[in-house]
């Protein structure tokens, strides 16, 4: 990062590159989605797969990307970027990106082999992806990135099992096994962090990835002011962490001495209104041993 | 221009021939967000330092820094409250819309 100037709220852009979409007032997705824009600009062009994303961006005969984009099969973003990235370097251009807006679902799930693929061949590509803990776009189905205990159509709450029952996937270490050039996790209550990795990531000569993390005031239980917030809480309490991959390594960018607990975040949304202290010990529970994993194995700030 | 202008008088599909290519120009808007709001944003000027944390947290980009002084736009902003919230200064207060 050092050659690079720090990109803040007073030197990026006035620019806006997605503008009068129609998510839902406080979308935690489309937050990710402008500022993302605002980082790589007009040089670019815009995959996104059937998910929120693409449902409010590209309402016909609207489009709110101030770029070239195109919707794609559900699980075929990162092929298509390589086919645009391809195509573009056999026209003879120069100076462009390409970049996909994944959800948890397109991406852990149902896009996965595409992505695996892209990372392999280490095509320049960007791929984001805005998690925002279940499919939203089809009215809350669990998805490989559901947290133990959300509640979901798919994962109902009843006496005998409340939510989801596993835990996360590991998309930032399955992408970071690849032996991928630049990986990063980051949180849309931390935005100027944010920014800058995705300034890494334009900048980055191979395939890059990073994992965003969006609530969805929808289908979260939460009140449209509360995203951002949340966002941050649960990078404090230790749900979610700021992190990149690079040159082999790992790295955490940001060490809390102390975890918020888990247990005011949690309450704060109706997707997890179920929880009882068991449950919180659960999740505190996993959160430590992941934790234990990170301090010792990875670089810490 | 920082943000697209809306088509005022977007005419609608020509014809079935449009159907089959359904591909429009980037930045293409035909109406506004403004009908979603049941609270707008107010700045307070005199208490606004321009620290732009607002700015970086609109989901929608309609806090607008062209002028060197913050503004709403008014015709997108969907009253979320994001910026009212996060602003460490209480420069921002959200007020029923009338209607
Ligand atoms: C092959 C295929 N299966 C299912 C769907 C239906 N579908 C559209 S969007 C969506 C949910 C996407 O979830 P995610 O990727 O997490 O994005 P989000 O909607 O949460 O933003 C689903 C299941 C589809 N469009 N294509
Ligand atoms: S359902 Fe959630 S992710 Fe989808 S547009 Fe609404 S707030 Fe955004
Ligand atoms: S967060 Fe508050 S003080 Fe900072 S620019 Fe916004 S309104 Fe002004
Ligand atoms: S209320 Fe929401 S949409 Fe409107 S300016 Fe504030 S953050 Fe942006
Ligand atoms: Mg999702």
């Amino acid at each position: 990062m050092s050659n690079m100037t720090i990109l803040n709220a007073r030197n990026i852009t006035n620019e806006e590159l997605f503008f009068g979409h129609k998510a839902c007032a406080g979308c935690g997705g489309s937050l990710a989605v402008r500022l993302a824009m605002k980082v790589i600009g007009r040089r670019s062009y815009v995959v996104v797969p059937a998910n929120c994303m693409s449902a409010v961006g590209f309402m016909y005969p609207a489009m709110s990307f101030g770029v070239s984009g195109l919707c794609c099969p559900f699980a075929s973003t990162a092929a298509v970027l390589s086919g645009i990235t391809q195509a573009a370097r056999q026209l003879g251009e120069e100076d462009y990106y390409v970049v996909g807006f994944a959800g948890d679902g397109g991406t852990a799930d149902i896009g996965l082999q595409a992505l695996s693929g892209a990372v392999d061949r280490n095509d320049r590509i960007i791929y984001i992806c805005y998690d925002n803990e279940a499919y939203m776009n089809t009215g809350v189905q669990e998805s490989g990135l559901s947290p133990y205990g959300t509640k979901t159509t798919t994962s109902p709450e009843g006496a005998k099992k409340h939510g989801a029952n596993p835990i996360k996937k590991n998309m930032f270490e399955i992408v970071a096994a690849h032996n991928i050039g630049y990986a990063a996790t980051a949180s849309v209550g931390y935005p100027q962090d944010y920014i800058n990795k995705v300034a890494r990531a334009k900048a980055h000569p191979g395939a890059s990835y990073i994992h965003v993390m969006a609530p969805c005031p929808t289908g979260w239980g939460a009140e449209t002011d509360v995203t951002t917030q949340l966002a941050r809480e649960a990078v404090d309490c230790g749900l979610w962490y700021l992190a990149e991959y690079e040159n082999g390594e790992f790295r955490l960018n940001k060490n809390p001495k102390e975890f918020k607990p888990v247990k005011d975040y949690l309450t704060g949304q109706g997707r997890f209104r179920r929880m009882r202290e068991q449950d919180f010990k659960i999740v505190e529970e996993q959160r430590d041993a992941m934790w234990a994993k990170i301090r010792k194995n990875w670089q810490t700030a | 221009m920082s943000r697209p202008d809306m088509i005022k008088d977007y005419q609608g599909l020509a014809g079935w021939s449009d159907v089959g290519a359904p591909v429009v120009k980037s930045g293409q808007l035909i109406e506004t967000n403004a009908g979603w709001r049941t609270l707008r944003p107010v700045i307070n000027a005199e208490k606004c330092v321009f620290c732009l944390q607002c700015y970086l947290l609109c989901p929608d980009g309609t806090l607008v820094k062209d002028s060197g002084k913050l503004e709403v736009d008014y015709d997108y902003c969907k009253g979320c409250g994001i910026c009212a919230r996060e602003c460490g200064f209480g420069a921002i207060t959200m007020e029923p819309e009338e209607d």
